[in-house]
């Protein structure tokens, strides 16, 4: 009686640390996944924090007066006074004029609040009105850098703030009169890269990035289609076959980095191409996304029934008639959901990319096929290396849009798949 | 015109000759009393006609524009006066840029000598002559196959056969080019790597300490010849690879076994897939994450602690890189897991034990091969991952296990080394190329044993 129940006592005791146990087992799982989804929110809260200051920018709402004997100017039709005319000289009035405590001594310190492209833009706007000459008009400007960085981060002990105590103060009572204004940053989506942040965008990169695109799918996804067909449908089983496939799966394994060696080393050396334009980028990404749109196929090839093929052959349809009119089509969902995995992999790849000279400053933004460009990835690489911490909420944003791109690519390839798939 | 253009013209033919062929396949057809009389139905004589077009002229504009650059650099050298030949690639390279750019407009005639104001005109004539040729070769290749596929049509051909067979033939040459990928990949990279070790000794690459390749940028410098020892470069990627993997197994494994075992469907569904974004974020966000955030949050708290770290340490680049992989870990062990079969479970289950003891003494041995398989997977890409060690890692060569100290990995060499200005002559290039060959064969290799172990593994219960 007595071992019996020092029996269940121990059997107790040893289940009550057994169920101990098994409880922090679990605990151990919440807690890595909660340790992997912690890093995620932090990545976004960590670049949107950073980076959504790069969707504002600052401007400086002024009257100023367009006088032409000020500006030296008094044909706004002819291109030759108009090269040589001053267009500074009426914003910086104007801009005295807004700040009561300023006076024509300390021109020089409100001059540095303008931006350097603000005369650019008044000389633009003149030329397209010759009639202003000599009027009033209430126009609105960059303002400078330093300024855009104080408005956004004032108190901030990140960014270091360039502008006088004196000119702190200007800021502030402009701010509260409505003169400087922060914002929606459509210059972000309309210009190339620039050496100042606040001109800096990402209009070139976008469409270095959608060119380099265009040339990766139209490249990859047939070439990818056609040897997932011959590898699944015609390859006859021998060792050409096996080779080929076993390469296939090694190449998907290859650091990126290796592609970009590749085009460095066939394309540009051995071919003669040019360097850092979206063909040869194309080209490398195309090698690169093959493996993937090739295994992705040949899963979809594979998963339709052999009765289609069976039925198709029955009534004397040849071989190649039974793959292009009744396995493709069938199989053509889950093509298109792979290729648009292996293209939103493309999109974000960076090195091999450095590697063919797609690193340069490009501020233009390109248009052909053949003419230097950066893509998104890069342009965010460049900017995070930037010493200017202005550029680094511009990378931020450039990251946020590029993500979007990312998560809305892989959200249609998910909706397809959910969506456009059969089961038989 | 331009090889864009033509491509398109190319193809615009082709759909002409399609069209022809289809029509005269129907004419032939009438007098015998309908289509039903030919041998094949009127879109592949069609398309028999559009591929005889096709095909020979795109080839030949294929290979038009892949050699015509190289061929018009030889030529456009081979032309200036003897004097002025260069004597080593490195500077025909230089001197063709200087060319080109005064061709293109970018350097003014006046500010270099006649010769090369002469070999810029002349190499403007070559583009334009060569862009006419090819022009003129391929239209008139296109436009000759074409005429010569329409011509034989012809009520007894099957031209369905033939046509068929073409297809077969490109979807063949479609797959091959994977063994042309691997191939181009060995031979640019071995070829490069052999004149590198023409010039730097095996021994002091393989078991040099030192590396700093960047000293031998001219032969007349102090310390000309630069040292290339590969072991401090190893051991960096090796001690942020470890790193790397000290984050992801355990957290990627603990989640996949939460995952697979524990986990209700709707929590499933929900953590999967956010677990999965993890590895769609591109690597250069990561290293931006790294570099701007974590490695300065490291260093200060190191600081704070009174230890000395570098603001770009081994631990940031590492630390993320475990982050990135976590879910290359969790799908992969995720598979793995849920392939042993129930009735392991269920034995264990009815035995008594809890499912915590059924996971560490049935199912993790059981699945323990296939596990190492995927990480072993995951090491290689962490070998390979560059932009968060180039935007994270640094770039001085230190040989030190210090997780805090600064070190410097393979790919951020390669990288280093062939970003700028390039000479491909220098033992400084080539360097990356064998840095490159380093990597692949190291990557090769553990993708073949990992994929060896998983499919070994798999095998057991199918």
């Amino acid at each position: 009686m007595t071992d019996q129940r020092s029996q269940a006592e121990i059997v107790r005791q040893s289940l009550k640390r057994r169920y101990r146990k098994e409880r922090r087992f679990r605990a151990y799982g919440i807690a890595a996944i909660a340790v992997a989804l912690a890093a995620l929110m932090i990545l976004f809260a960590d670049i949107i924090g950073k980076g959504y200051t790069g969707f504002m920018k600052t401007t400086l709402t002024m009257e100023v007066q367009i006088d032409g004997e000020m500006m030296y100017l008094d044909d706004a039709t002819d291109e030759r006074q108009l090269k040589m005319a001053d267009f500074v000289e009426p914003l910086v009035q104007a801009l005295i004029r807004e700040i009561p405590s300023a006076t024509e001594a300390d021109r020089d310190a409100v001059r540095d609040l303008i931006n350097p492209y603000a005369s650019v833009t008044l000389r633009d706007r003149l030329k397209e009105n010759p009639e202003w000459l000599n009027t009033t008009r209430t126009m609105t400007f960059l303002a400078h850098t330093d300024v855009d960085v104080y408005a956004k981060h004032a108190g901030d002990e990140a960014y270091s703030i360039k502008l006088s105590e004196q000119q702190q103060a200007w800021v502030d009572q402009l701010q509260e009169d409505g003169v400087v204004e922060t914002s929606f940053n459509d210059v972000f989506f309309q210009n190339g890269d620039s050496r100042d942040p606040s001109k800096a965008g990402i209009l070139g990169a976008v469409v270095g990035s959608l060119l380099t695109m265009f040339v990766t799918l139209i490249l990859s996804f047939p070439i990818g289609v056609a040897a997932a067909i011959y590898l699944e449908e015609f390859a006859p089983q021998n060792k050409l076959t096996d080779f080929i496939e076993v390469n296939i799966n090694n190449l998907a394994a290859v650091p990126s980095i290796i592609f970009g060696l590749l085009g460095l080393a066939v394309f540009i050396n051995l071919f003669g191409m040019p360097r850092s334009v979206p063909v040869v980028g194309g080209l490398v990404l195309t090698l690169m996304t093959l493996p993937t749109i090739i295994i992705s196929s040949r899963a979809a090839i594979k998963s339709v029934p052999p009765s289609i093929r069976e039925a198709a052959e029955g009534i004397g349809a040849s071989k190649m008639q039974v793959v292009l009119h009744h396995v493709l089509p069938l199989a053509m969902p889950g093509m298109l959901t792979g290729s648009i995995i292996g293209m939103a992999q493309a999109l974000g790849e960076t090195a091999p990319l450095l590697l063919i000279g797609m690193v340069a400053f490009i501020v233009d933004v390109p248009d052909g096929f053949f003419d230097s460009a950066t893509v998104l990835p890069v342009q965010v690489f460049l900017w995070a290396g930037s010493p200017e911490l202005a550029f680094i909420e511009r990378a931020s944003a450039a990251i946020m849009v590029l993500l979007t791109f990312l998560i809305s690519m892989n959200a249609l390839a998910i909706w397809m798949r959910k969506r456009l798939e059969r089961r038989w | 015109m331009q090889p864009a253009n033509l491509l398109l013209l190319t193809l615009v033919l082709a759909v002409v000759a399609y069209g022809l062929g289809y029509a005269r396949s129907r004419a032939l057809a009438m007098p015998l009393g309908g289509i039903r009389h030919l041998k094949s139905l009127p879109f592949y004589y069609g398309a028999r006609a559009a591929l005889w077009c096709g095909i020979p002229a795109l080839i030949v504009l294929a290979l038009w524009a892949a050699f015509q650059g190289k061929v018009i650099q030889v030529l456009v050298i081979g032309s200036l006066p003897p004097e002025m030949i260069p004597a080593d690639e490195g500077s025909a390279s230089l001197l063709l840029s200087k060319i080109s750019n005064v061709a293109s407009g970018a350097l003014p005639p006046g500010f270099v000598e006649a010769p090369i104001v002469e070999a810029a005109e002349r190499l403007k004539a070559l583009r334009g002559q060569s862009r006419m040729l090819m022009t003129a070769l391929v239209i008139s290749v296109a436009v000759l196959a074409g005429f010569l596929g329409w011509l034989r049509i012809r009520p007894r051909i099957n031209a369905r056969e033939q046509v068929e067979s073409i297809l077969k033939w490109l979807f063949f040459a479609c797959a091959a080019l994977a063994i042309l990928t691997t191939l181009g990949i060995i031979f640019s990279v071995a070829f490069e790597t052999f004149r590198f070790f023409e010039k730097i000794s095996f021994v002091e690459f393989f078991f040099g300490t030192s590396w700093s390749p960047q000293t031998a940028l001219r032969a007349d410098q102090v310390a000309a010849e630069g040292a290339f020892g590969m072991i401090p470069l190893f051991t960096g990627t090796l001690l942020i690879s470890a790193i790397a993997m000290l984050v992801a197994v355990p957290v990627g494994l603990l989640s996949a076994i939460y995952l697979s075992e524990y986990a209700n469907k709707r929590v499933r569904s929900i953590v999967k897939p956010l677990l999965e974004m993890l590895a769609g974020i591109p690597t250069v966000v990561y290293g931006f994450f790294a570099a701007l955030t974590v490695a300065p949050f490291i260093s200060d708290l190191a600081a704070s602690l009174g230890i000395e770290a570098s603001s770009q340490s081994a631990l940031a680049a590492g630390g993320v890189m475990g982050i990135m992989i976590i879910p290359f870990v969790s799908s992969l062990s995720d598979d793995v897991i849920n392939a042993v079969p129930q009735s392991l479970r269920d034995g264990s289950l009815a035995l008594g034990a809890t499912q915590s003891e059924t996971m560490k003494k049935v199912i993790f041995p059981a699945a323990l091969p296939g596990i190492m398989g995927g990480i072993l997977l995951a090491v290689s890409r962490a070998i390979g991952e560059t932009m968060i060690v180039v935007m994270a890692a640094g770039l001085a060569a230190n040989l030190t296990a210090n997780p805090l100290e600064t070190v410097t990995t393979v790919t951020v060499q390669i990288v280093t080394l062939l970003t700028g200005d390039q000479e491909f002559d220098s033992a400084k290039t080539l360097a990356a190329f064998a840095l490159g060959a380093m990597l692949f064969l190291a990557t090769l290799l553990l993708n073949v044993i990992a994929l060896k172990i998983v499919r070994k593994y798999r095998e057991q219960y199918d």
